[in-house]
């Protein structure tokens, strides 16, 4: 007892040192605590990129190049879906909903997808999150279009605006739609996924748009059909790129990913986006390793420091160790005191560190979804984290030993004399 | 009077060949005040440091309060320093984090045995008794840091002195002080150690003190590896 109440008050004592030794670890924990949220988070963020949907379907090819064309909007696709083969499987009896997506131009660098209005209320990301408006309603007409949030914040567009979609995918598309503009009517609020960075028309404006392309080439002069003579009635939706399904009891995925890969009339292929997403995490997660390891150089660079600092006062204390000494005081009883200085730095610094951890989270969560798109869920720490805490308190424990050992051999040599 | 202190063919090294202490026989009785003297160099420090029993006599032996030093462990030396005898050092007594009283009472709340001889009063007490006989009650609640190097000298002899230990070990208490307050200082802790039926050696090299003491040993004679040469 008497030894932890001398070194609290010696603590006290050099309140300056003590407070930016602790500074000095709890911003080490903080950072890697953080860090650990922030790989978590990110994680959730991914694999909430979409929810709700039990399959991915599009023509035969990669799954990695079916995910990365169907939910994240990069890469293109190799082949269509037939309309025909599409409607097979969004009429099929264990299929509760379908959203068709139909690729392959862009605007200005953003993606356009022609969807169907089951898109707006059907898709989910991040569990249950549902697609919002910030403005506007779904599309309606042929040449009604909404922006994901990024455009129209990029872009400066609101509502009325007229927009020309570019044939091809890549941002220095030669060959416009100008013959067709559109009006954005909706613009959605952001959702942080990459539905943010899409601009959404209706299967029938992507038909509309090509609807006098003749071989995936412009029309010829004079055989153009002007936008006021297209209605929808008279647009026959030839196929899709690819689609998101919904079965009507979980049990049926795998049965129907099957049916689909092997449907005879058309190659077919069926991804189980959970399944995909976590292969697509794991190619890309080394960069979550790299992170780790620079925040435990940062740890072990915070140890140091409080090393150094009680390594340092030890000569200014070497008269404090003699008069504990003359009082009686052993050699054990010096080593402890100085280990349990060590001791209640590192669980200041680490205590401290959880505060700072769980303080920042809650004033900048909002913030940093918002801003980067990343979710950062406030959990007890992980068993990870929970490792890393008793690591900073034992590595704490054991440093002081250091110290320690060399306050015991001045003590030892000093005797009752001091040399200062 | 039994003897407070007794060495006999006391023979201290830290390398061999180079003997610092050489001391054939040394008595010291229970109460006596000795003022030991003796130029640097002479072996004041260690031998110290040997009747405290922070060093090991390297032969011979070493008997303090009639027991055998020699023939104790490292860590039951440092149980019978903390409960038997006071230290006064030179200069830089005090833990500079804790208050008067708190120094004062620090070997009581180290030692279990030290605090056992307080015969039931409580620290606190023991504290008040010892500083109002040393002319420091009033100064109990101050941290040391304010204190005079006098009224500093004056908290470190309470402490040594709490507890009634049967040595004190003074190491030039007084070297800092000047002569009137050198002389009020000796007889405050004379005053004390009397009370408390203490046995007192106070090392100095300063010879004007020593009219004050019962006996005078001078180190450079009596130890026999004194690296001094002895005066004429």
């Amino acid at each position: 007892m008497l030894v932890l109440s001398l070194a609290w008050q010696s603590l006290q004592n050099r309140k300056l040192t003590t407070w930016l030794t602790i500074l000095s670890i709890a911003l080490s924990v903080a950072l890697l605590l953080g860090v650990e949220n922030v790989r978590v988070g990110a994680r959730e963020s991914f694999s909430g990129t979409i929810s709700g949907v039990d399959l991915i379907v599009g023509a035969r090819g990669g799954s990695l190049q079916l995910l990365l064309y169907a939910v994240f909007r990069m890469g293109a696709a190799t082949n269509n879906v037939s309309y025909a083969s599409y409607r097979h499987f969004a009429e099929h009896p264990a299929v509760a909903w379908t959203i068709p997506y139909s690729l392959g131009d862009s605007h200005r660098g953003f993606r356009v997808v022609g969807t169907t209005n089951d898109f707006y209320e059907r898709y989910r990301f991040r569990r249950d999150r549902t697609i919002e408006f910030a403005a506007g309603r779904m599309p309606d007409g042929v040449f009604d279009v909404v922006l994901g949030s990024d455009v129209s914040a990029t872009l400066g567009y609101k509502l009325g605006d007229r927009v020309v979609i570019a044939h091809g995918v890549s941002s220095t598309a030669i060959q416009q739609h100008d013959d067709k503009p559109f009006t954005v009517v909706g613009i959605l609020k952001r959702t942080a996924t990459p539905v943010d960075r899409s601009v959404y028309i209706s299967l029938y404006g992507m038909e509309a748009i090509h609807v006098d392309w003749q071989d995936g080439g412009p029309p010829m002069i004079g055989e153009e059909i002007p936008a006021a003579k297209i209605k929808k009635e008279t647009l026959e939706i030839k196929q899709i790129t690819s689609f998101l399904l919904r079965t009507k009891s979980r049990i049926d995925t795998l049965r129907l990913q099957r049916e689909i890969s092997t449907y005879t009339d058309e190659p077919l292929q069926a991804i189980i986006p959970g399944v995909a997403l976590a292969e697509l995490w794991r190619s890309i997660g080394y960069a979550e390793d790299a992170l780790r390891v620079v925040s435990l150089f940062v740890l072990i660079v915070g140890l140091l420091g409080m090393l150094v600092s009680l390594y340092t006062s030890l000569n200014e204390r070497r008269r404090e160790m003699a008069i504990l000494r003359a009082i009686g005081a052993g050699p054990a009883k010096i080593i402890s005191l100085l280990v349990l200085e060590s001791g209640l730095l590192a669980f200041a610094g680490a205590a401290l560190g959880v505060a700072i951890v769980y303080g920042l989270s809650f004033a900048t969560q909002g913030i940093v979804e918002r801003t980067f798109g990343l979710y950062l869920p406030i959990n007890p720490p992980t068993q990870a984290g929970w490792i890393f805490l008793g690591a900073v308190a034992v590595a704490g424990l054991l440093i002081g030993f250091v110290p320690a050992f060399k306050a015991y051999r001045n003590a030892l040599s000093d005797g009752l004399s001091v040399r200062l | 009077m039994p003897a407070s202190v007794e060495l006999s063919g006391l023979k201290f090294h830290y390398r061999a060949g180079k003997p610092i202490l050489d001391i054939p026989s040394l008595s010291i009785d229970a109460g006596e005040r000795v003022f030991v003297f003796g130029p640097s160099g002479s072996g004041k420090t260690t031998l110290l440091g040997i009747l405290a029993g922070v060093l090991r006599a390297v032969s011979g032996g070493v008997r303090v309060l009639g027991r055998d030093l020699t023939a104790m462990s490292p860590a039951q030396r440092d149980a019978f320093r903390g409960s038997h005898i006071g230290y006064i050092f030179q200069l830089f007594n005090l833990i500079p984090y804790l208050n008067v009283v708190e120094n004062i009472t620090l070997p009581c709340r180290l030692s279990a045995e030290r605090r056992a001889r307080l015969n039931g009063k409580s620290m606190d007490a023991a504290a008040r008794e010892v500083a109002e006989r040393l002319g420091i009650a009033g100064l109990l609640n101050e941290r040391v840091t304010e204190l005079s190097v006098g009224q500093q000298q004056r908290v470190a002899a309470a402490r040594s002195l709490i507890g009634t230990p049967e040595l004190v070990i003074a190491d030039e208490p007084t070297s800092s002080l000047d002569h009137d307050h050198r002389e009020r200082f000796i007889q405050l802790l004379f005053e004390a150690t009397r009370a408390a039926g203490s046995t007192l050696i106070f090392v100095s090299h300063d010879r004007t003190l020593q009219p004050m003491f019962d006996r005078a040993i001078a180190l450079g004679e009596v130890n026999l590896a004194s690296r001094v040469e002895r005066a004429a």
